[in-house]
């Protein structure tokens, strides 16, 4: 038990958290579009998440506290420790050098994967546009990354209490329509998001990559929990993604999955609300 | 003794109970002690039988447990889910006319009478060689391997990519046929032979190929972790799962005790567990503990099955029921989850070349079986994620990363040994296998 330290834990917004973990073997190893999974307790679930950054033998993860798991995990602090770290698993991002440009879309968490992606294309010689968007102001993480890593950056808010109001598709919509050159592009977000925002680029033939997020348990490639339907063939999100052509994903089938175990969260959380109250009346006895 | 199918359902100890110290000293005293013993012929990794019966006979448990364990440091494990039958005890000259020993039983007896001792006994040593050599994986041949190789005087560290050592013995087989306890105990056995085990690595990823082949030699006992799908329409409905998700959710992430534990399964009330080996029964009795009328669908007959006759048996104790000669074609869903298979009928042909009938679909007798949880049995392949990044290892036609008697693989210092160069096998085969590539490592390593 614990021998992966939280080297840094802080809120980012009221429900986004980002944590940089001591992980020599991931952190050494890792390249962007690679994910790791976070253990941080026997009981807990073992939950994949995207590494959003290196640095020497630490990696940066940042995720939303929704479920059960991630709930405690955003209780931790620095110096605290998790269980298990392991990674990186997954493909890495299919960025080619040279002079490409290419377009790195994050929508809502998911732009917690974005840094890491776009530093890797800078790096590979290619330039690189950022728009990253979320619900309102305060809910937009990691732009000061983006901001010093990224040739241009756009940022859009839903409710346009920063950036330009809207979603991120009409942004990128704008750039495929100005004619400029664009090799690639990355959408990277919430399913309905990565969903509508790809179609953007269809008509355009724009080679297209979306990071897919279905429920894992080991992402080794051993349960087949993250099948997904790619090109009308079983892929699996862990091994032979996470980053497919969001051109050739079946959403409903990725958004179906995804929602396979809505009650049973429920369920967790609800039973975690009982037993803090249980031991809020015995602290009181 | 096993206990009564009625109660043990309910929960998901262990359904064997052994036998009494007494049971056992008779059963050891029956042994006629042959010169030459049929019964370790029958042993893949050749432990001494009629030694370690003949300590029991005279109640020299720990001796007994000691002997075992020069050849076998999983005798808790093997003595609960070796296929004795076929083996050690099918080979064993009293079954001629009578009863042959129970050397299952014998086996498990001389583990357990001695786990609690507290000095723990270690096989002896050889010397220290100075070379280093990687194992990838600590299931039953990546344990075996390294165990065998730290006895020959070698270091040996195990990359293991779960949280948790054991690999199929964790993940895949249930509590209610091998405790947890006893095998994390076994496994701190092979650590007190000097062996290192790093959890949460995954070789090819958290550890390059390039450091793997930095080691002296490297051992290769990644097992058969890819499950097979059917492919049939609706295969990717809520409620479809493979055999290993199912298993892992349960055995490895503890989901029957969910909500404590956070990782869900679908308990289901009507579950339909596809094939017929010895992993569809750990489903099928896995899905009737939590709850669930289970219905096992195998395309050919009962006396087709692949499973262990004892298995087979528990189950139908169980109350699950056996649908054979119906295969499925489609699974069938409403509201975004499945609600049932939609199958076929099958009439058995004459035998294969394995022995086992063809069979062909009855046209026309589709038929749909009610079921909100469905799990896939139908076999499994090596996990291709390191394979993929060796491209220069040799595969069989099914997959399986080829190897020569010695364990030898086609890439220099690479051997392997277990499922993932057998095939999907048992237990207790992967070890052997595994034993004879760690004895050629040393060769290669001493020459």
């Amino acid at each position: 038990m614990g021998t992966y330290k939280i080297v840094e834990a802080r809120a980012l917004s009221e429900a986004v958290f980002e944590m940089w973990i001591h992980a020599p073997q991931v952190a050494l190893h890792a390249k962007a579009g690679q994910f790791c999974i976070v253990h941080p307790d026997g009981a807990g679930e073992r939950v994949p998440l995207t590494i959003s950054g290196t640095d020497g033998e630490n990696i940066r993860i940042a995720f939303m506290a929704v479920g059960t798991t991630t709930k405690l995990l955003a209780t931790l602090k620095t110096g605290d420790e998790l269980r298990d770290v392991a990674g990186p698993l997954g493909m890495p991002s299919n960025i080619t050098p040279g002079n490409e440009t290419v377009i790195i879309v994050g929508g809502g968490v998911g732009v917690a994967c974005t840094p890491i992606l776009a530093k890797a294309a800078k790096e590979a010689g290619n330039y690189v546009i950022g728009i990253i968007g979320a619900r309102n102001k305060d809910l937009l993480i990691f732009e000061d990354d983006m901001r010093e890593i990224c040739d241009e950056l756009i940022v859009t808010t839903d409710d346009g209490s920063y950036g330009i109001k809207g979603f991120a598709s009409a942004p990128l919509k704008e750039l495929c329509e100005s004619g400029r050159k664009i090799d690639k592009v990355w959408i990277i977000g919430p399913g309905m998001m990565m969903k509508v925002t790809s179609e953007v680029t269809r008509p355009y033939g724009i080679k297209t990559y979306v990071s897919l997020n279905p429920v894992m348990v080991d992402g080794t490639g051993m349960c087949g929990s993250c099948r997904v339907t790619v090109g009308g063939e079983m892929k699996f999100a862990c091994v032979d993604g996470p980053e497919f052509d969001a051109h050739q994903v079946d959403w409903n089938d990725l958004m179906t999955r995804q929602r396979m175990y809505v009650p049973e969260e429920k369920q967790s959380m609800a039973y975690r609300e009982e037993q803090h109250h249980v031991c809020r009346c015995r602290k009181v006895d | 003794m096993e206990r009564n199918a009625d109660v043990r359902v309910k929960d998901f100890s262990e359904v064997d109970l052994g036998l009494s110290k007494e049971e056992i000293i008779a059963e050891a005293q029956r042994c006629i002690q042959c010169k030459k013993p049929k019964c370790v012929l029958g042993c893949p990794v050749g432990i001494d039988i009629p030694g370690f019966i003949a300590a029991l006979a005279v109640e020299n448990f720990q001796n007994a447990a000691d002997i075992i364990k020069r050849d076998n440091m999983l005798p808790a494990v093997c003595g609960r889910v070796c296929p004795q039958e076929v083996q050690c005890q099918g080979m064993c000259i009293l079954g001629k006319k009578g009863t042959p020993i129970s050397i299952g039983q014998l086996e498990r007896f001389a583990a357990d009478s001695t786990r609690d001792n507290t000095v723990p006994t270690c096989p002896k040593k050889a010397p220290a060689t100075g070379k280093r050599v990687a194992v990838v994986g600590s299931g039953p041949a990546g344990l075996s391997a390294a165990a065998e190789l730290a006895r020959l005087g070698h270091s040996v560290t195990i990359f293991e990519s779960l949280h948790e050592a054991g690999g199929v013995l964790m993940y895949g087989i249930p509590e209610f046929r091998l405790p947890k306890d006893i095998v994390r105990y076994e496994i701190d056995q092979v650590k007190n032979l000097g062996v290192e085990i790093k959890t949460n690595h995954i070789a090819g990823r958290s550890v390059s190929v390039d450091e793997l082949l930095a080691f002296d030699a490297v051992f290769l006992g990644t097992g058969a972790g890819l499950p097979y799908f059917m492919g049939l329409p609706g295969e990717n409905l809520p409620g479809v799962y493979s055999a290993n998700e199912f298993l892992t959710r349960v055995n490895l992430m503890g989901a029957n005790r969910f909500p404590e534990n956070d990782t869900p399964v679908k308990f289901g009330k009507k579950v339909v567990v596809i094939g017929g080996g010895n992993v569809a029964m750990d489903s099928a009795r896995v899905a009737r503990r939590l709850g669930a009328e289970v219905t096992l669908m195998y395309r050919r007959g009962e006396t087709d099955m692949p499973a262990r006759l004892d298995e087979v048996r528990h189950a139908k104790e169980e109350d699950i029921v056996f649908m054979t000669q119906t295969n499925p074609v489609a699974f069938i869903g409403t509201n975004n989850a499945v609600s049932g298979v939609e199958a076929v009928q099958m009439s058995l042909g004459a035998p294969c070349e394995d022995g086992r009938c063809s069979f062909s679909p009855v046209e026309g007798s589709n038929f749909i079986v009610e079921a909100d949880v469905i799990v896939e049995a139908i076999g499994q392949g090596p996990n291709p994620l390191l394979l993929r990044m060796v491209p220069e290892l040799a595969r069989n036609k099914n997959g399986s990363v080829t190897v020569n008697s010695l364990g030898e693989t086609t890439v220099p210092k690479i051997y392997a040994g277990g499922d993932v160069a057998t095939g999907a096998a048992t237990v207790i085969i992967a070890m052997g296998t595994a034993k004879d590539a760690a004895r050629a490592i040393d060769k290669m390593l001493r020459k």
